[in-house]
């Protein structure tokens, strides 16, 4: 059973921890580092909620071990609004749209949808959408999650679908 | 944590990922993008002593042209694969397959080798792979060799690698240009995995088929290659072709399951349908072209 040293910046911060090999990332964000905002719902990457931006993308941190994060750059939902509170463009969206309800799934939706939207240009609609397919969300019927999706989209209306 | 107790190993070179291999006598098992893996770890249906991960190796990742093929890396990541630019213009086909696994989170890790060296029957990639006619090629302490990818599965998750093999390239063959795509995947949602689907290409010169890579993915215990369909459209008049006889032909070489999602009976149905549809809508294409 192996152990390993491993160096991961976590919204900027470094964080220096030794793990053990089988440690997934999910719950090393929640349980090393503290960032509980990591949602562990099914724990083998069928729900979505543990989704956080590893080196600019998108991926479920219960489908990656610690170790293997050695290095990298991570986001968590803690790690998008502004100090002073201000939202992320993509928390001010689903809250505007009534995306949520219990909220368990929230930060990993809101962190596919930041993945998908820091780049310069702006992502199509239909990108976002096909992208919410990896969430289940168990309270809203998506409605209001596909819509905000659409607004980050700039077609609020969802004329292109 | 879920996973079973485990040593952790991250070699950074081919020559040492089998070295590791070749030491653990079987006892180890490859992790590549893991979106299949660390599911069967988390649920401990797989309890390897050791686990190889190849994400460091540099030398398994990459896209070149070569005489005749395209040389992918397997390590590529799937949502690499679908935006690669020599990819998108030389393989269409593989692009709309890879388009077509899992969800945008898991196709930013899930690479393509590793979907190739599972062999899920219902995957997309094995399948195009077999339709194609790809090869993988396969390094070990003891040699190195090429397995053609219809002689790769054997059985359910299931292949001819032995335990100390390491897929290091896949090799997939040149079609001429104006080669027409076909794919179709049936599933009840998106990301699902597949109640079946149809993958290959039709090349033609001259208003005949000289040219047919057909496979089919969840119509049986392994990708089905539809040998009896492609002879029959190889030097057949595209103007001519009566696409209901050959999707009866296209599924005699399938054997499909019954189970909870579908009967073997509806999967055949359904496969005729496709099969007729989108044959005939790829030489729509094509004559309108």
């Amino acid at each position: 059973m192996s152990e390993h040293g491993i160096r991961v910046s976590i919204n900027g911060r470094m964080h220096m921890s030794t793990v053990e090999g089988r440690l997934l990332l999910s719950d090393f964000l929640r349980t090393f580092a503290g960032y509980t905002g990591v949602h562990v719902g099914c724990e083998h990457g069928v729900c979505g909620a543990c989704t956080v931006i590893v080196d600019g993308q998108a991926v479920r941190s219960c489908l990656m071990l610690a170790v293997q994060a050695d290095g990298a750059c991570i986001t968590t939902v803690e790690g998008l609004a502004r100090p002073d509170g201000t939202l992320h463009p993509v928390q001010q969206a689903l809250r505007d749209e009534h995306a949520l309800q219990c909220g368990f799934c929230t930060p990993g939706v809101v962190m596919t949808l930041a993945a998908l939207t820091r780049g310069p240009e702006k992502p199509s609609a239909e990108a976002l959408l096909a992208a919410l397919s990896g969430h289940l969300c168990r309270c809203t019927g998506y409605q209001g999650i596909r819509r905000a999706a659409l607004r980050l989209a700039g077609d609020p209306a969802g004329e292109s679908k | 944590m879920k996973p079973a107790p485990l040593d952790y190993l991250a070699p950074t070179t081919i020559e040492e990922a089998c070295e590791r291999l070749a030491e653990a006598g079987g006892g180890a098992t490859v992790l590549a993008g893991g979106q299949t893996l660390m599911p069967l770890l988390a649920l401990r249906m797989s309890q390897p002593f050791i686990l190889i991960d190849i994400n460091r190796v540099a030398a398994l990742k990459g896209v070149a042209r070569a005489a005749g093929e395209t040389w992918i890396g397997p390590m590529m990541r799937q949502n690499e694969v679908i935006t690669h630019p020599t990819l998108t213009s030389a393989l269409p086909v593989l692009v709309a397959a890879t388009r077509h696994i899992g969800h945008h989170q898991t196709r930013n890790r899930g690479t393509i080798g590793g979907s190739i060296a599972l062999g899920e029957p219902a995957a997309e990639l094995p399948a195009t792979a077999v339709a194609l006619g790809a090869a993988v090629e396969v390094r070990s302490t003891r040699r190195t060799r090429r397995i053609a990818a219809e002689d790769l599965y054997l059985g359910p998750y299931t292949t001819a690698l032995e335990f100390d093999e390491l897929i290091t390239a896949l090799h997939f063959p040149d079609w001429p240009a104006g080669t027409i795509s076909l794919f179709r995947k049936v599933a009840m949602r998106a990301g699902d995995f597949a109640l079946l689907g149809l993958t290959g290409a039709v090349a033609a010169r001259d208003g005949r088929i000289e040219r047919a890579g057909i496979a089919w993915f969840g119509m049986g215990p392994t990708p089905v290659k539809a040998r009896r369909v492609e002879a029959a459209l190889v030097g057949e008049p595209i103007a001519g072709l009566d696409v209901r006889a050959l999707a009866e032909l296209a599924v005699a070489d399938t054997a499909p399951l019954d189970d909870q999602h579908a009967s073997a009976e509806y999967r055949r149905t359904v496969a005729r349908r496709i099969f007729a549809r989108t044959l005939s809508e790829g030489l729509d294409g094509r004559r309108s072209a």
